[in-house]
Protein backbone atom coordinates (compact mmCIF):
# COMPACT_ATOMS: atom_id res chain seq x y z
CA UNK A 1 0.00 0.00 0.00
CA UNK A 2 1.33 3.74 -1.20
CA UNK A 3 -0.14 6.80 0.06
CA UNK A 4 0.45 9.26 -2.87
CA UNK A 5 2.50 12.61 -1.15
CA UNK A 6 0.96 14.81 -3.71
CA UNK A 7 -2.36 14.31 -2.36
CA UNK A 8 -2.03 13.48 0.84
CA UNK A 9 -3.55 16.56 3.08
CA UNK A 10 -2.15 14.95 6.81
CA UNK A 11 -6.05 14.72 7.55
CA UNK A 12 -5.20 11.56 9.89
CA UNK A 13 -8.50 10.17 9.21
CA UNK A 14 -6.77 7.35 7.99
CA UNK A 15 -4.47 6.39 11.49
CA UNK A 16 -6.78 5.07 13.43
CA UNK A 17 -8.88 3.09 10.30
CA UNK A 18 -5.52 0.73 9.98
CA UNK A 19 -6.24 -2.52 12.37
CA UNK A 20 -2.56 -2.85 12.70
CA UNK A 21 -2.09 0.83 13.63
CA UNK A 22 0.84 1.25 11.11
CA UNK A 23 -0.35 4.69 9.58
CA UNK A 24 0.78 7.94 11.17
CA UNK A 25 1.71 11.69 10.32
CA UNK A 26 5.00 12.32 10.11
CA UNK A 27 5.45 15.72 11.07
CA UNK A 28 8.93 16.25 8.82
CA UNK A 29 6.89 16.44 5.97
CA UNK A 30 3.60 16.61 6.94
CA UNK A 31 1.97 13.75 4.98
CA UNK A 32 0.64 10.51 6.60
CA UNK A 33 2.88 7.78 6.30
CA UNK A 34 3.05 3.94 6.28
CA UNK A 35 5.18 1.56 8.61
CA UNK A 36 5.75 -0.72 5.39
CA UNK A 37 7.10 -3.20 7.93
CA UNK A 38 3.92 -3.09 10.22
CA UNK A 39 1.49 -2.99 7.23
CA UNK A 40 0.05 -6.16 6.13
CA UNK A 41 -1.54 -5.18 3.17
CA UNK A 42 -4.73 -5.44 4.46
CA UNK A 43 -6.48 -2.77 2.11
CA UNK A 44 -8.60 -1.64 5.03
CA UNK A 45 -7.23 2.35 4.36
CA UNK A 46 -7.62 2.22 0.25
CA UNK A 47 -11.24 -0.07 0.69
CA UNK A 48 -12.65 0.74 3.71
CA UNK A 49 -12.58 4.18 2.99
CA UNK A 50 -14.91 6.15 1.02
CA UNK A 51 -13.13 8.99 -0.73
CA UNK A 52 -13.31 12.44 -2.15
CA UNK A 53 -11.82 13.73 -5.27
CA UNK A 54 -10.84 17.06 -3.78
CA UNK A 55 -8.27 18.96 -4.72
CA UNK A 56 -5.44 18.95 -2.42
CA UNK A 57 -4.15 22.46 -2.62
CA UNK A 58 -7.94 23.93 -1.74
CA UNK A 59 -7.51 21.56 1.49
CA UNK A 60 -3.94 22.25 2.37
CA UNK A 61 -4.72 25.83 2.76
CA UNK A 62 -8.35 25.69 4.61
CA UNK A 63 -7.16 23.38 6.99
CA UNK A 64 -3.89 25.62 7.37
CA UNK A 65 -6.16 28.65 8.01
CA UNK A 66 -8.74 26.31 10.27
CA UNK A 67 -5.34 25.36 12.36
CA UNK A 68 -4.38 28.97 12.53
CA UNK A 69 -7.19 29.99 14.89
CA UNK A 70 -7.72 26.52 16.13
CA UNK A 71 -10.90 25.54 14.54
CA UNK A 72 -11.47 21.92 14.50
CA UNK A 73 -13.27 20.28 11.25
CA UNK A 74 -15.37 17.72 11.94
CA UNK A 75 -15.19 15.52 8.76
CA UNK A 76 -16.61 12.03 8.20
CA UNK A 77 -14.28 10.21 10.16
CA UNK A 78 -14.10 7.39 7.25
CA UNK A 79 -13.02 9.48 5.02
CA UNK A 80 -10.11 9.94 2.31
CA UNK A 81 -10.93 13.28 1.14
CA UNK A 82 -7.91 13.30 -1.71
CA UNK A 83 -8.02 9.61 -2.53
CA UNK A 84 -4.42 9.37 -1.79
CA UNK A 85 -3.65 5.47 -1.08
CA UNK A 86 -2.64 3.42 -3.99
CA UNK A 87 -2.83 0.15 -3.82
CA UNK A 88 0.47 -0.95 -5.56
CA UNK A 89 1.11 -4.76 -7.41
CA UNK A 90 2.71 -6.81 -4.57
CA UNK A 91 5.50 -9.42 -5.87
CA UNK A 92 6.57 -12.54 -3.73
CA UNK A 93 7.38 -12.86 -0.18
CA UNK A 94 5.46 -9.55 0.30
CA UNK A 95 2.18 -10.91 -1.49
CA UNK A 96 1.68 -13.29 1.05
CA UNK A 97 1.14 -10.36 3.54
CA UNK A 98 -2.11 -9.58 1.14
CA UNK A 99 -3.82 -12.62 0.48
CA UNK A 100 -3.74 -13.69 4.26
CA UNK A 101 -5.20 -10.12 5.33
CA UNK A 102 -7.51 -8.96 2.86
CA UNK A 103 -10.38 -10.82 2.59
CA UNK A 104 -11.38 -9.68 -0.55
CA UNK A 105 -8.25 -11.05 -2.20
CA UNK A 106 -8.33 -14.83 -3.33
CA UNK A 107 -5.40 -17.07 -2.35
CA UNK A 108 -3.44 -17.00 -5.83
CA UNK A 109 -0.41 -17.97 -3.95
CA UNK A 110 -1.75 -20.91 -2.60
CA UNK A 111 -4.35 -21.50 -4.89
CA UNK A 112 -6.93 -21.67 -2.27
CA UNK A 113 -9.52 -18.96 -1.06
CA UNK A 114 -9.67 -17.13 2.42
CA UNK A 115 -8.03 -18.01 4.92
CA UNK A 116 -9.25 -20.84 6.14
CA UNK A 117 -10.99 -24.14 4.29
CA UNK A 118 -14.93 -25.11 4.48
CA UNK A 119 -13.98 -25.84 8.44
CA UNK A 120 -17.06 -27.72 9.28
CA UNK A 121 -19.47 -25.76 7.24
CA UNK A 122 -19.96 -28.12 5.15
CA UNK A 123 -19.62 -31.24 6.62
CA UNK A 124 -23.38 -32.37 5.77
CA UNK A 125 -22.63 -32.62 2.34
CA UNK A 126 -18.21 -32.83 2.62
CA UNK A 127 -17.52 -34.86 5.48
CA UNK A 128 -14.31 -33.61 7.47
CA UNK A 129 -14.70 -34.34 11.03
CA UNK A 130 -17.26 -37.19 12.19
CA UNK A 131 -18.71 -38.11 15.23
CA UNK A 132 -15.85 -38.94 17.94
CA UNK A 133 -13.28 -36.87 15.76
CA UNK A 134 -12.47 -33.61 16.84
CA UNK A 135 -11.35 -30.47 14.04
CA UNK A 136 -9.54 -26.96 15.05
CA UNK A 137 -8.79 -23.76 13.80
CA UNK A 138 -6.03 -22.38 15.57
CA UNK A 139 -5.79 -18.77 14.70
CA UNK A 140 -2.86 -16.40 14.97
CA UNK A 141 -3.00 -12.60 14.94
CA UNK A 142 -6.53 -11.50 15.20
CA UNK A 143 -8.30 -9.57 16.26
CA UNK A 144 -5.99 -5.98 15.90
CA UNK A 145 -2.67 -7.97 16.58
CA UNK A 146 -0.79 -9.70 13.52
CA UNK A 147 1.69 -12.25 13.60
CA UNK A 148 4.51 -13.37 11.36
CA UNK A 149 4.91 -16.82 9.93
CA UNK A 150 7.93 -17.32 12.34
CA UNK A 151 5.40 -17.49 14.84
CA UNK A 152 2.80 -19.69 13.33
CA UNK A 153 5.73 -21.91 12.88
CA UNK A 154 6.70 -22.43 16.43
CA UNK A 155 3.56 -23.48 16.58
CA UNK A 156 3.34 -25.59 13.75
CA UNK A 157 6.02 -27.61 14.80
CA UNK A 158 4.83 -28.04 18.56
CA UNK A 159 1.77 -29.83 16.61
CA UNK A 160 3.93 -31.72 14.58
CA UNK A 161 5.42 -33.00 17.64
CA UNK A 162 1.87 -34.48 18.96
CA UNK A 163 1.60 -36.33 15.67
CA UNK A 164 -1.66 -34.18 14.41
CA UNK A 165 -3.11 -34.42 10.88
CA UNK A 166 -3.09 -30.90 9.14
CA UNK A 167 -5.79 -30.24 6.91
CA UNK A 168 -4.57 -30.58 3.42
CA UNK A 169 -6.84 -27.82 1.81
CA UNK A 170 -5.97 -25.33 4.05
CA UNK A 171 -3.07 -21.65 3.01
CA UNK A 172 -0.80 -22.34 5.82
CA UNK A 173 -0.92 -26.24 5.30
CA UNK A 174 0.10 -25.31 1.69
CA UNK A 175 2.81 -23.07 2.76
CA UNK A 176 4.98 -25.96 4.80
CA UNK A 177 7.81 -27.23 2.99
CA UNK A 178 7.71 -30.00 5.46
CA UNK A 179 4.63 -31.05 7.09
CA UNK A 180 5.95 -34.11 9.10
CA UNK A 181 7.47 -30.59 11.01
CA UNK A 182 5.56 -28.01 10.06
CA UNK A 183 8.62 -26.30 8.81
CA UNK A 184 7.38 -23.47 7.21
CA UNK A 185 8.95 -21.97 3.73
CA UNK A 186 12.34 -19.48 5.00
CA UNK A 187 11.28 -16.81 2.74
CA UNK A 188 7.94 -15.53 4.10
CA UNK A 189 9.00 -16.32 8.09
CA UNK A 190 9.39 -12.40 8.65
CA UNK A 191 6.83 -11.06 7.08
CA UNK A 192 3.67 -10.52 9.05
CA UNK A 193 -0.21 -10.74 8.50
CA UNK A 194 -3.50 -10.14 9.98
CA UNK A 195 -4.14 -13.46 10.79
CA UNK A 196 -3.43 -17.26 9.68
CA UNK A 197 -5.46 -19.72 10.29
CA UNK A 198 -3.83 -23.56 11.01
CA UNK A 199 -5.97 -26.35 10.47
CA UNK A 200 -6.04 -29.84 12.16
CA UNK A 201 -7.95 -32.73 13.20
CA UNK A 202 -7.34 -35.42 16.11
CA UNK A 203 -9.56 -37.73 18.05
CA UNK A 204 -11.22 -36.84 20.90
CA UNK A 205 -8.90 -38.33 23.54
CA UNK A 206 -6.30 -36.03 22.03
CA UNK A 207 -8.05 -32.35 22.85
CA UNK A 208 -6.61 -31.57 26.14
CA UNK A 209 -2.33 -31.92 24.58
CA UNK A 210 -3.13 -30.07 21.57
CA UNK A 211 -5.43 -26.98 23.91
CA UNK A 212 -2.64 -27.44 26.42
CA UNK A 213 0.36 -26.98 23.71
CA UNK A 214 -1.72 -23.96 22.18
CA UNK A 215 -1.63 -22.16 24.95
CA UNK A 216 2.08 -23.09 25.96
CA UNK A 217 3.44 -21.90 22.09
CA UNK A 218 1.41 -18.80 22.77
CA UNK A 219 3.09 -17.75 25.48
CA UNK A 220 6.47 -17.85 24.10
CA UNK A 221 5.22 -16.12 20.41
CA UNK A 222 4.24 -12.25 20.75
CA UNK A 223 0.52 -12.58 19.45
CA UNK A 224 -3.15 -13.51 20.38
CA UNK A 225 -4.69 -16.92 19.32
CA UNK A 226 -8.16 -17.86 18.58
CA UNK A 227 -9.50 -21.62 19.10
CA UNK A 228 -12.38 -22.82 17.16
CA UNK A 229 -12.95 -26.24 17.88
CA UNK A 230 -15.72 -29.12 16.12
CA UNK A 231 -17.09 -31.88 16.17
CA UNK A 232 -20.23 -33.66 14.34
CA UNK A 233 -23.09 -34.09 16.06
CA UNK A 234 -25.27 -37.37 16.89
CA UNK A 235 -28.28 -38.48 14.69
CA UNK A 236 -30.83 -36.53 17.09
CA UNK A 237 -28.76 -33.23 16.48
CA UNK A 238 -27.01 -33.41 20.23
CA UNK A 239 -23.54 -32.79 20.55
CA UNK A 240 -22.41 -33.70 24.61
CA UNK A 241 -19.32 -35.42 24.50
CA UNK A 242 -16.91 -32.59 23.04
CA UNK A 243 -18.96 -29.82 25.24
CA UNK A 244 -18.35 -31.58 28.53
CA UNK A 245 -14.75 -32.38 27.74
CA UNK A 246 -14.23 -28.52 27.35
CA UNK A 247 -16.51 -27.86 30.33
CA UNK A 248 -14.16 -30.25 32.52
CA UNK A 249 -10.88 -28.89 31.29
CA UNK A 250 -12.19 -25.38 32.29
CA UNK A 251 -12.98 -23.94 29.49
CA UNK A 252 -16.12 -22.13 28.19
CA UNK A 253 -17.77 -21.89 25.01
CA UNK A 254 -20.47 -18.83 24.92
CA UNK A 255 -20.32 -19.04 20.93
CA UNK A 256 -20.69 -21.59 18.25
CA UNK A 257 -20.75 -21.84 14.28
CA UNK A 258 -23.85 -24.44 14.19
CA UNK A 259 -24.50 -26.55 10.55
CA UNK A 260 -27.79 -27.07 10.17
CA UNK A 261 -27.58 -30.12 7.69
CA UNK A 262 -29.43 -28.89 4.92
CA UNK A 263 -26.75 -29.82 2.39
CA UNK A 264 -27.05 -32.20 0.34
CA UNK A 265 -24.66 -33.13 -3.32
CA UNK A 266 -26.70 -31.78 -6.21
CA UNK A 267 -23.99 -31.66 -8.73
CA UNK A 268 -24.82 -33.93 -11.67
CA UNK A 269 -21.25 -35.60 -11.47
CA UNK A 270 -21.48 -36.07 -7.30
CA UNK A 271 -24.87 -37.64 -7.06
CA UNK B 1 -12.93 -19.08 7.22
CA UNK B 2 -13.57 -17.96 11.34
CA UNK B 3 -15.21 -14.57 10.55
CA UNK B 4 -18.11 -15.12 12.40
CA UNK B 5 -17.25 -17.46 15.12
CA UNK B 6 -15.26 -15.15 17.68
CA UNK B 7 -17.10 -12.49 18.50
CA UNK B 8 -16.17 -11.26 21.74
CA UNK B 9 -19.15 -11.02 24.56
CA UNK B 10 -20.73 -13.54 27.10
CA UNK B 11 -23.90 -15.77 25.91
CA UNK B 12 -26.32 -13.30 26.74
CA UNK B 13 -24.32 -10.51 25.16
CA UNK B 14 -25.58 -12.41 21.74
CA UNK B 15 -29.32 -12.07 21.98
CA UNK B 16 -29.33 -10.24 19.41
CA UNK B 17 -26.46 -11.29 17.16
CA UNK B 18 -27.96 -14.30 14.43
CA UNK B 19 -26.08 -14.66 11.80
CA UNK B 20 -27.44 -16.92 8.96
CA UNK B 21 -24.92 -18.13 6.17
CA UNK B 22 -25.15 -19.99 3.17
CA UNK B 23 -22.26 -21.65 1.25
CA UNK B 24 -21.82 -24.19 -1.47
CA UNK B 25 -19.15 -26.66 -1.58
CA UNK B 26 -16.94 -27.05 -4.85
CA UNK B 27 -17.97 -30.26 -6.73
CA UNK B 28 -20.77 -31.20 -4.64
CA UNK B 29 -23.45 -28.62 -4.91
CA UNK B 30 -22.03 -25.71 -6.53
CA UNK B 31 -23.68 -25.83 -9.96
CA UNK B 32 -26.28 -23.41 -9.71
CA UNK B 33 -25.58 -22.02 -6.74
CA UNK B 34 -25.49 -18.16 -7.74
CA UNK B 35 -29.00 -18.45 -8.11
CA UNK B 36 -29.92 -20.46 -5.05
CA UNK B 37 -27.60 -17.80 -3.12
CA UNK B 38 -29.71 -14.95 -4.50
CA UNK B 39 -32.79 -16.96 -3.23
CA UNK B 40 -31.45 -17.56 0.36
CA UNK B 41 -30.78 -13.61 0.63
CA UNK B 42 -33.96 -13.03 -0.70
CA UNK B 43 -35.66 -14.74 1.64
CA UNK B 44 -33.33 -13.41 4.11
CA UNK B 45 -34.11 -9.48 3.00
CA UNK B 46 -38.05 -10.82 3.74
CA UNK B 47 -37.37 -11.18 7.68
CA UNK B 48 -35.75 -7.90 8.42
CA UNK B 49 -32.19 -8.24 9.14
CA UNK B 50 -30.07 -5.82 10.06
CA UNK B 51 -27.09 -6.68 7.90
CA UNK B 52 -26.45 -8.56 4.43
CA UNK B 53 -23.46 -9.45 2.77
CA UNK B 54 -22.24 -11.88 -0.32
CA UNK B 55 -18.48 -12.36 0.77
CA UNK B 56 -17.27 -9.11 -1.19
CA UNK B 57 -19.77 -6.49 -0.36
CA UNK B 58 -22.26 -5.60 2.47
CA UNK B 59 -24.82 -3.85 2.76
CA UNK B 60 -22.93 -0.55 4.31
CA UNK B 61 -20.03 -0.20 1.63
CA UNK B 62 -17.99 2.96 1.50
CA UNK B 63 -18.07 5.14 -1.71
CA UNK B 64 -15.53 6.13 -4.37
CA UNK B 65 -16.71 9.08 -4.94
CA UNK B 66 -17.96 11.08 -2.42
CA UNK B 67 -20.08 14.16 -2.39
CA UNK B 68 -18.37 17.31 -0.06
CA UNK B 69 -22.26 17.90 0.64
CA UNK B 70 -22.82 14.26 2.05
CA UNK B 71 -20.80 14.87 5.33
CA UNK B 72 -23.82 16.88 6.57
CA UNK B 73 -26.57 14.31 5.28
CA UNK B 74 -24.65 10.49 4.68
CA UNK B 75 -26.90 7.81 4.17
CA UNK B 76 -27.28 5.59 6.43
CA UNK B 77 -29.70 3.07 4.90
CA UNK B 78 -28.92 -0.50 3.62
CA UNK B 79 -28.22 -1.31 0.12
CA UNK B 80 -30.23 -4.98 0.35
CA UNK B 81 -30.98 -5.16 -3.45
CA UNK B 82 -27.00 -4.33 -3.94
CA UNK B 83 -25.92 -6.92 -2.14
CA UNK B 84 -28.56 -9.48 -3.80
CA UNK B 85 -27.30 -8.31 -7.17
CA UNK B 86 -24.01 -8.50 -6.32
CA UNK B 87 -23.57 -12.49 -6.17
CA UNK B 88 -21.58 -13.45 -9.38
CA UNK B 89 -19.78 -16.45 -7.98
CA UNK B 90 -20.40 -19.06 -5.30
CA UNK B 91 -19.21 -18.36 -2.05
CA UNK B 92 -20.53 -17.77 0.97
CA UNK B 93 -23.56 -15.07 1.49
CA UNK B 94 -24.68 -13.99 4.82
CA UNK B 95 -27.31 -12.11 6.65
CA UNK B 96 -27.78 -10.67 10.25
CA UNK B 97 -30.47 -10.38 12.68
CA UNK B 98 -31.04 -9.10 15.76
CA UNK B 99 -33.92 -11.59 17.33
CA UNK B 100 -33.84 -15.22 17.32
CA UNK B 101 -37.71 -15.22 16.35
CA UNK B 102 -36.40 -13.14 13.18
CA UNK B 103 -33.66 -16.53 13.23
CA UNK B 104 -36.27 -19.20 13.57
CA UNK B 105 -38.74 -17.38 10.99
CA UNK B 106 -36.11 -16.86 8.04
CA UNK B 107 -34.66 -20.59 8.48
CA UNK B 108 -38.34 -22.63 8.49
CA UNK B 109 -38.53 -20.53 5.28
CA UNK B 110 -34.73 -21.63 3.73
CA UNK B 111 -35.87 -24.62 4.90
CA UNK B 112 -38.95 -24.69 2.99
CA UNK B 113 -37.15 -23.63 0.06
CA UNK B 114 -34.90 -26.52 0.09
CA UNK B 115 -31.88 -24.90 -1.48
CA UNK B 116 -29.55 -27.65 -0.99
CA UNK B 117 -26.55 -25.43 0.40
CA UNK B 118 -25.02 -26.13 3.85
CA UNK B 119 -27.00 -23.19 6.37
CA UNK B 120 -24.87 -22.11 9.56
CA UNK B 121 -26.25 -19.95 12.11
CA UNK B 122 -23.36 -18.59 14.22
CA UNK B 123 -24.41 -17.21 17.70
CA UNK B 124 -24.50 -17.97 21.33
CA UNK B 125 -24.34 -21.88 21.72
CA UNK B 126 -27.67 -21.99 23.55
CA UNK B 127 -29.14 -19.65 21.00
CA UNK B 128 -28.29 -21.85 17.88
CA UNK B 129 -29.59 -25.09 19.69
CA UNK B 130 -32.92 -23.42 20.53
CA UNK B 131 -33.63 -21.82 16.81
CA UNK B 132 -32.71 -25.34 15.63
CA UNK B 133 -35.54 -27.01 17.85
CA UNK B 134 -38.10 -24.75 16.81
CA UNK B 135 -37.47 -25.33 13.75
CA UNK B 136 -37.30 -28.80 14.12
CA UNK B 137 -34.41 -30.12 12.56
CA UNK B 138 -31.20 -31.48 14.23
CA UNK B 139 -28.02 -30.05 14.14
CA UNK B 140 -25.62 -31.40 11.95
CA UNK B 141 -22.11 -30.22 13.08
CA UNK B 142 -20.82 -27.56 15.69
CA UNK B 143 -17.80 -25.91 15.89
CA UNK B 144 -17.48 -23.99 19.32
CA UNK B 145 -15.07 -21.08 19.54
CA UNK B 146 -13.05 -20.99 23.04
CA UNK B 147 -12.35 -17.31 22.79
CA UNK B 148 -8.98 -15.06 22.44
CA UNK B 149 -5.68 -16.27 24.47
CA UNK B 150 -3.32 -13.21 25.14
CA UNK B 151 -1.15 -13.68 27.28
CA UNK B 152 0.97 -10.76 26.01
CA UNK B 153 -1.58 -8.04 26.72
CA UNK B 154 -2.40 -7.30 23.44
CA UNK B 155 -5.79 -6.64 23.96
CA UNK B 156 -8.49 -3.49 24.80
CA UNK B 157 -10.92 -3.22 27.20
CA UNK B 158 -14.60 -5.19 26.75
CA UNK B 159 -16.33 -2.19 25.07
CA UNK B 160 -13.83 -2.33 22.09
CA UNK B 161 -13.43 -5.89 22.00
CA UNK B 162 -17.02 -6.04 21.63
CA UNK B 163 -17.57 -3.37 18.64
CA UNK B 164 -14.33 -4.65 16.88
CA UNK B 165 -14.76 -8.09 16.83
CA UNK B 166 -18.01 -7.87 14.85
CA UNK B 167 -15.86 -7.75 11.45
CA UNK B 168 -14.50 -10.88 11.90
CA UNK B 169 -11.99 -10.29 8.95
CA UNK B 170 -10.55 -7.66 11.63
CA UNK B 171 -11.11 -4.60 9.46
CA UNK B 172 -12.57 -2.47 11.99
CA UNK B 173 -9.97 -1.64 14.07
CA UNK B 174 -9.41 -1.30 17.85
CA UNK B 175 -8.69 2.56 17.39
CA UNK B 176 -11.41 3.16 15.02
CA UNK B 177 -13.93 1.41 17.54
CA UNK B 178 -12.22 3.49 20.44
CA UNK B 179 -12.69 6.51 18.55
CA UNK B 180 -16.46 6.08 17.53
CA UNK B 181 -17.07 5.08 21.53
CA UNK B 182 -15.67 8.70 22.49
CA UNK B 183 -17.30 10.08 19.42
CA UNK B 184 -20.67 9.03 20.73
CA UNK B 185 -19.93 9.92 24.41
CA UNK B 186 -18.58 13.20 23.43
CA UNK B 187 -22.24 13.60 21.64
CA UNK B 188 -19.99 14.59 18.22
CA UNK B 189 -22.03 11.49 16.82
CA UNK B 190 -25.10 9.40 17.21
CA UNK B 191 -25.11 5.95 17.87
CA UNK B 192 -26.74 5.04 14.44
CA UNK B 193 -24.60 7.29 12.68
CA UNK B 194 -21.30 5.56 14.73
CA UNK B 195 -22.75 2.12 13.85
CA UNK B 196 -23.22 2.77 10.21
CA UNK B 197 -19.68 3.68 10.04
CA UNK B 198 -18.14 1.07 11.34
CA UNK B 199 -20.05 -1.55 9.05
CA UNK B 200 -18.79 0.08 6.32
CA UNK B 201 -15.60 -1.47 7.19
CA UNK B 202 -16.72 -4.87 6.81
CA UNK B 203 -16.99 -6.12 3.53
CA UNK B 204 -18.79 -9.52 4.19
CA UNK B 205 -21.49 -7.51 5.69
CA UNK B 206 -21.79 -9.66 8.77
CA UNK B 207 -21.26 -6.48 11.26
CA UNK B 208 -23.93 -6.58 13.57
CA UNK B 209 -25.46 -2.66 13.62
CA UNK B 210 -27.80 -3.50 16.10
CA UNK B 211 -25.70 -4.92 18.53
CA UNK B 212 -22.93 -2.42 17.95
CA UNK B 213 -25.99 0.56 18.67
CA UNK B 214 -26.97 -1.07 21.97
CA UNK B 215 -23.20 -1.59 22.94
CA UNK B 216 -22.23 2.04 21.97
CA UNK B 217 -25.95 3.00 23.62
CA UNK B 218 -24.79 1.13 26.87
CA UNK B 219 -21.21 2.59 26.92
CA UNK B 220 -22.51 5.94 26.63
CA UNK B 221 -24.70 5.96 29.80
CA UNK B 222 -22.20 3.29 31.33
CA UNK B 223 -24.70 0.46 32.15
CA UNK B 224 -22.94 -1.96 31.22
Amino acid sequence: MLIDTDKCVACANCVPVCPMGAIYVDPEINRARINEDECVECGTCFRGMSQEHLNPTVVRAVRKLAKLFRFRFEPEPDVCPTAAFVMNDLAMPRLVRQVFSDPVVEHKSTGIKGRGTEEVKTNDVNPRVDVGEVGYTIEFGRPGVGVRFRDIQAMTAALAELGVRFEDKNPISHLMTDRSTGTLRADILNEKILSGIVEIKTTLDQVEPVLSTVEEVNRHIDTVTAVGISTRCDDEGQETKLAELLDELGYLAERAKTNMGLGRLTNLEAT
Amino acid sequence: MTNTLHRYGKSSSFRDDFILFCIPSPGKNDQGAVEKQKAFLRICARHRPVNMGNGNKGSYKPERHLDPRSHWNRDTSPDWKGVIAGVSKPGTVAAVFDSQDKAVACLREVIDADLGLSVNLSTSVTGAQEVAECCGIPRHSVEYSLGFTDPHDHLPNSQVLELSTMCGHGMVSFNMARKMLDMVREGRRTPEQAVTTLARFCPCGVYNPARARRLLEAARKRTA
